[in-house]
This record gives C-alpha cells, structure tokens and sequence, in this order.
C-alpha cells in the first residue's frame, strides 16, 4: 500500500520527497515504523504518542455517544414531539457528524501542511483536539465558523509555537472562545445549545428557550424544596438530560471517560480531583456569601465543569508538569471557575477562561515548585 | 546519611533470556584487544609498536596529558595489530595471546599508604576503573575524593549476578576496599537479603533495595550523599574492586571474570569465562540480523560480530534487529508480543511474564508530551524533564541547579525506555555533561 509507492519517488531525491512527512504520516498511520533504536537504549517500550492520543480518543467515546443521544433528546422535547430512543441518536448523530468532518479535515490539513514546511513527521495531537471540538461547540454552530476556528487556533496556538507539545493554550479551547469572543450570538444565550431541527415547518420557533441548568441557576431560579434547577432534577443534570453542548452534560460518560484516563495514567488524577476541591470549596463559600443559593456540589454537575476538569485541564501539555504543582494548577482551575460562575453578571460558564489562565499559569506554578525545591537543595548540600 | 534504602521508583524491563548460573564455556583467546574508548577522558598514547613482546600487566597505552596513567595488556602474548580509524584515531591494540602466559609482578603486598594505592593502580592498569563523578570520566591521580562508593548488585535487565561471579572473590574485594579505604572512605551499597557481601569490613555498608535503576551507583549516591557543586567522589565495579585486591594478594594482573552471555536472541544463555577484550565471536555466535550489545539493553554499546569485550562489560546482550513492521501496531486493543510499562497496553495483565524483545523503537520522535512517566522511573531528587530541557538548551546554570553533577546517562536511562515521544535522552544527559566538562575546565 503506501509503503509500496515509496521507494524512488517519496524518497529522499526523489521528485515527491516534499511530500515526505504526509506520506510518512499515512504510512507510520497503517503500520509501525520499522525503525530500530541506534543509540541509547536499545530496546523500547511499546507505547508512542499515537496510542497515548488514540486512549483519550477512548475516553471521550462515552461522552460522545450520550452526547449524540442528548442532541437528539432535547430538540424532541423542544419541540414537543416523541421521536424515541434510534431516532433521537440518529438525529444527534447526523447534526455531530458534519462538525467532526469540518474539524479533522481543517485540523489535519494545516496539521499535515505545517508538519511539511517543517519537515517533521505529522503528530498525532490533533486526533484528539479534533475530537475535542465538536463536543464543546453549540451543535448548531455554522460550519465556516467552526472552520475559521479550527484554523485559528491550530494555526496561532499551535503552529506558530512549533505543534503539538510546544503550544501554551488548550487548542480546543482556544477554539470555542474564538467562537465566543468573534460571534457571542451564535455561542451564548438561552437557545443556542439546542439543536433546531431540520423540518421546515418546525424551524423558525424562535422565541423557543431552552436556557441550560447553568444559565437557570445563574438567574436565580433554584428551588430549595426539591433541588430541582428550573426543570431539570439533579439526577437529571447526573445522567445528563439537559441543554448544553454536546459532551459535557452526563456526569456519568464523563466519568467513564476520566476512570479510563485514569487507569491508563494519560491523564493526571491529581488535576481532577483537585479542580473538583477548588470548585466545590469556592461553590461552598459563595454560598456562606449568599451569591448562590444553589448548593457547592451542583458546580460539579452543571455546565462543562466537569468536562472541562477531565479533558480539558489535564491536557499534559498545557498543564503544570510537575506533580506538586498539578495540586496547585487543578484547585485553581476548579476555584476560578466558579468564581466566574458565581460573580460575574453576564457570562455564567468560567471554565473555558479559567482553564485558558491557568493554562497561561502553568508555567509559572511550576517555577515555583522547582525553585523552592533548588533552594531547599542547595541548603541540603550545605549543612550535609 | 541512610544506611538503608527502599526506593519505589523504577523499573524492571521484563526481556527474555536471563543467564542460569552456571559457567558454559571457558575462553581462552588467541587475541585479546586493548580499546582506549572504553575509558571516557583518556587521550592514548601508543608505547607499544606491532611486534613487541608484552606480559600481562605491561602498558601498552598511556593518556598523553597525564603520562602516569598506563593502560596494560590483560594477557602476554605479542602485539599484533593497532587499529586506527578516521583521522588515524587509536581504536584498539590488538595482541596475540602466547600459549602459556607469564605476569609481570607488582609486587603481592597490600599498600601502606593513598600514594602508594595510587602508584598500584596506575601501574597495573586498573586506575582506569576509577570513574569520577560528576562526568562519569577517569579519575585525576592528582585529585582527593570525597568517597568511593561501590555498588555490590546490579539491578539492570539480565545483569550479571556479582553473587554468582564473585562471591568467591571475597578476600580479594576485601583487599581491595582496605587499600582504597587509604584514599578516601569507601561506601558499598549490598542488596537487602543478601548476606555474601554484607560480610565486607573497613567500609561503610548501605542496604539497597527497589527495581532498576536501584542498583546503578549514581542512584545509591544521591541517596547517600547527594553530589553538589564542588564535591569530588569516585565509584568503581565491584568487578575491578576484586581485580584490585587480586594483584595486591598476589602481585598479578588477571582481568579474568565470569561474562554473562543473555538476551533473547542468545543461541545459549549462561555465563562465560574470559578477559576483557575477547573477541565477540569466540564468545558467542550470532544470527547477522542479530545485534551484540556489550553490556545491558539499556546502557550497552553495540558491538557487532567483529567487536570485543569491553574493559568495564561482564554482559553480552543478544538482540533480534527490529525491522518488521506490525499492521496498526499502535491501535491494536492487544499486541501480546510487546510489553509496556503504561497501562495504555495490557501487559499489566501478565507480571510475571517475559518478552523476547527486539530493537524497534515502536514509534517515531515526537517532541515531549508525557512528562510523569520520567518521574516515576527516577529515584532521584532531581526533575528529570527540567535537566533534560536545561541539557537541550545548553543553559550550564540550570543544568547545576537541576542537578547535572549527581547524574550520568546510565542513570536516566529508563528515561529512553519509557518515553512515548521517543527521545534520546541518555544523549542528551551526555551532551550536556560533555558542555559543562568543556565550560567548567
């Protein structure tokens, strides 16, 4: 197959060898590299950077799949209609799959022309923020917006910095606040998170609102007697029966997902558990303060907190590299979060900006942690 | 100070074709070589020409900077060949070995004092041995350590087993701790449970244990007494430890040792009995897709079918060359064949299991994502990631401050193993120690 057309042609003088880091990417994308080890350690160990990427990919599947459920659930009860279980998926899933289309074909092909100009070999990071993407959009976001922002952010987040493992900023999430910041109408508001549906004669409801948990809560309307937030249960916001984009509503997929980070160590268990300790200490204190009635723990299930703690904060690029300050980044991820959540007047999720200045963050927590372990060094060599 | 450590960190590579102990084979080779780089820090100067006469113990080399630093032959026999290489760079003395061998004497009395134990060891040969640290080069004769650590096991895949290869050199290690115990204080690090060597005197014993790297020097070191700007210390093998106390009890120069031939593609595992020197081929056969590596997977050179033994190698590690290309490797839920030490595999599911490995890479470079990974296969207090960004920067202050003076490559060696981006990062650690030598000088 591709290995086949390489000899001559994609070969080093050959009359395609520019073309040799796309076609290595198909290649070493089919089959491993035949490579052997020729200095340093002379055997290695089986995992690479693609089967790292692909186990996040993994991970996200659960979220996805819910995801594509919901889409199909909530445009339903929007409109009041009862599609059932197949059709609901199947509705989801046809609204999802031109926006995972629009994202990898983008992603990849300024991925692929970057890694050419470079002439390096193309790097697998974008399996994942490709995915990512999709699922943290509102479902019905124009296509060439998508696009525009696909490229944006590989582009300047990426890219210029060197691909994948030099960039600061999450690009996926620099992604959706490109939307954010550029067309605030398509990506806020109460009745952007619902998908409207493709029959003519139901479009143009407009004025149809259906606000998520998050915007309900941040509105006031919490009931204390039941727990319920607007509509919707607790339980519901668990399972994950509400507005919102596409992966971050089931608490349960995403936990699946996080179970599977976990396990396999890809992800730092130490970024989530102490972004959901700074969330919850900081939802708990707005409540002692009065600026929410809702309880700390709601924080953890609305909106993309969640998510975001799981796949978004942990990314290893962009986040602390050190283990103590993974503690110190996760918790403040978790509290700002919040803290945008609870006292802000306008714009009720904070995780996407709380991530994004933490991720500016990083670097310098992790100064820090390896100065003060330096200095305590330089003492132990002193009084040794 | 600790005198007995349990580390955590680290990893045993589980890689096929352990040696049994039992000795195989018994070598005796018409040719033995003298290899100036297997001593990093020496420049040779030739004292022998092609057809010169020489007993075990005569030099045969000396460092041009330091003329009191001799490299001696390991057999008597005639010089047959010096092999040169680009530029006319010394590569290696070839002598061909007499039927009987004769040895000079140095003299079988232990040495009263650290001028006298230095004027030993430069004359036999075996002050190449001494390694210093930091740098991991030869040891200054004019220089003072602060200690000698020597580590009495070797935690490596398919190491050697000193237990095995020289439990029955007692006398001479002892022997040779007391002369060294002249120079500075001398540290051995035993491995808990065993009781073979943990009989030594006139030194300071630390218990030791954990998976590799547990048993590399460097590691012991920086548990023991962390090396800082400034400090000086030497290490040494346990192997050249006995070899020292060897001709202090009886005045010759025998380099001969128990070389553990293993790997997976090793026609037969066991140990072999020769010197340092000793052709490859007469030690083992090999497949020609096969590489010979002297020493173990991680830190080994390659020697190839023409090599020869090194001075500091007791190991020879066969592996198959690793040029088959395996259909969606990287995607496949199970690859029973290749082991990895993350959970993104399931090899987690077979602990006890060991795979006949080979030279692949499994992967292509990448720049650095994972960062944990190095963390967890280093028991040291250093961040590795931030020395190996400050090695690749080339920054000799950070370099210091993270911690380049405690560590050699064979130290971060799982570093190559483990990484999924595939960097060399025993290359880099070396590059940077080459800068600081060259900065520091």
């Amino acid at each position: 197959m591709a290995d086949e057309k390489k000899p001559g042609l994609f070969e080093k003088g050959g009359k395609l060898y520019w073309l040799h880091s796309s076609i290595d990417a198909f290649d070493t994308f089919l089959r491993v590299p035949g490579t052997v080890t020729f200095k340093g350690a002379h055997v290695r160990d089986g995992i690479d950077l693609k089967r790292v990427m692909i186990m996040v990919v993994i991970a996200l599947v659960p979220a996805a799949l819910f995801g594509m459920y919901n889409v199909g659930l909530q445009t339903s009860t929007l409109y009041g209609l009862d599609w059932g279980f197949w059709n609901m998926f199947w509705y989801g899933l046809l609204r999802m799959l031109p926006l995972f289309v629009v994202s990898y074909v983008v992603g990849l092909a300024i991925e692929f022309g970057s890694s050419q100009i470079r002439g390096e070999e193309v790097n697998e990071g974008y399996l994942v923020t490709g995915f990512l993407i999709p699922l943290i959009v509102p479902v019905d976001v124009p296509l060439w917006m998508l696009a525009l922002a696909v490229a944006f952010s590989v582009i300047f987040v990426k890219e210029v910095f060197g691909g994948t493992g030099m960039n600061i900023w999450n690009p996926a999430l620099v992604a959706r606040a490109f939307l954010f910041f550029s067309y605030p109408s398509s990506m806020s508001g109460s009745s952007v998170w619902v998908s409207k549906t493709w029959v003519p004669a139901l479009k143009d409801v407009d004025a149809i609102s259906a606000a998520t948990p998050l915007a309900i809560a941040h509105d006031g309307a919490f009931d204390a007697a039941t727990g319920a937030v607007g509509q919707y249960s607790f339980m519901d916001m668990v399972w994950g029966f509400v507005p919102g984009s596409t992966g971050e509503t089931s608490v349960i997929a995403i936990l699946i997902g996080a179970l599977i980070l976990v396990w396999t160590g890809v992800a730092s268990w130490k970024i989530m558990v102490s972004s959901l300790a700074g969330g919850l200490l900081v939802g708990w204190l707005g409540q002692l303060a009065g600026a929410t009635a809702v309880p700390c723990y709601y924080q953890l299930v609305m909106g993309g907190f969640l998510f975001g703690s799981v796949f978004m904060a942990t990314d290893p690029v962009t986040a602390a590299q050190t283990e103590t300050g993974k503690w110190i980044y996760g918790f403040l991820v978790g509290a700002l979060a919040v803290v945008v959540r609870l006292w802000n007047p306008g714009y009720m999720e904070g995780m996407m900006l709380a991530i994004l200045l933490m991720n500016t963050m990083a670097p310098l927590i992790d100064h820090c942690v390896v100065s003060s372990h330096t200095s305590r060094r330089a003492k132990k060599a002193l009084t040794a | 100070m600790s005198n007995n450590l349990d580390l955590k960190k680290g990893l045993n590579i589980p890689v096929k074709g352990a040696a049994a102990p039992e000795v195989i084979q018994t070598v005796s080779p018409d040719i033995v070589a003298v290899k100036p780089t297997d001593f990093k820090g020496l420049v040779p100067r030739l004292l022998v020409k092609e057809g010169d006469i020489v007993k075990a113990g005569s030099p045969v080399m000396a460092d041009k900077q330091r003329p009191e630093i001799l490299l001696t032959s390991p057999v008597s026999g005639t010089v047959q060949q010096v092999v040169r290489g680009e530029k006319r760079k010394l590569l290696a003395v070839v002598v061909k070995a007499d039927a009987k061998q004769e040895y000079v004497d140095f003299g079988a009395k232990a040495p009263a004092s650290a001028a006298e134990t230095k004027d030993l060891l430069l004359k036999s040969g075996l002050w190449g041995a001494l390694i210093q640290r930091p740098y991991g080069v030869m040891a200054g004769p004019e220089d003072t350590p602060k200690a000698i650590f020597v580590s009495s096991f070797c935690t490596a895949p398919l190491a050697a087993d000193f237990e095995f290869t020289l439990g029955d050199s007692l006398k001479d290690i002892q022997a040779g701790i007391d002369a060294l115990a002249k120079v500075a204080p001398v540290h051995v690090s035993v491995k808990k449970g065993s009781n073979t060597f943990a009989q030594l005197k006139n030194a300071t014993l630390h218990t030791v244990s954990g998976p590799h790297p547990a048993g590399n020097v460097g590691v012991q070191i920086s548990h023991i007494a962390p090396i800082m700007k400034g400090d000086l210390v030497w290490t040494l093998s346990l192997l050249h430890l006995a070899a020292i106390g060897h001709v202090i009890n009886t005045g010759k120069l025998d380099l001969t040792r128990k070389v553990a031939v293993t790997g997976p593609a090793a026609p037969k595992t066991g140990y072999v009995q020769c010197l340092p020197g000793t052709p490859v081929k007469a030690i083992t056969a090999a497949d020609p897709d096969v590489r010979i590596i002297g020493g173990n997977v991680l830190t080994g050179e390659t020697l190839g079918a023409e090599g020869y033994l090194g001075f500091f190698e007791n190991q020879l590690t066969l592996l198959r060359e690793g040029y088959e290309r395996e259909w969606f490797g990287w995607a496949k839920p199970l690859r029973p064949k290749v082991y990895s030490s993350s959970w993104c595999y399931f090899s987690w599911l077979t602990p006890k299991k060991q795979y006949d490995m080979d030279t692949n890479l499994h992967g292509g470079p990448r720049a650095f994502v994972e960062t944990k990974c190095f963390e967890d296969v280093t028991p040291m207090d250093i961040f590795p990631i931030y020395l190996i960004k400050a090695c690749l920067a080339g920054d000799i202050e950070k370099m210091e401050k993270f911690g380049i003076y405690e560590v050699l490559p064979e130290d971060l060696a799982l570093c190559d193993y483990v990484d999924p981006s595939k960097n060399e990062i025993q290359a880099i650690i070396q590059k940077g120690i080459d800068l600081m030598i060259k900065e520091m000088a």
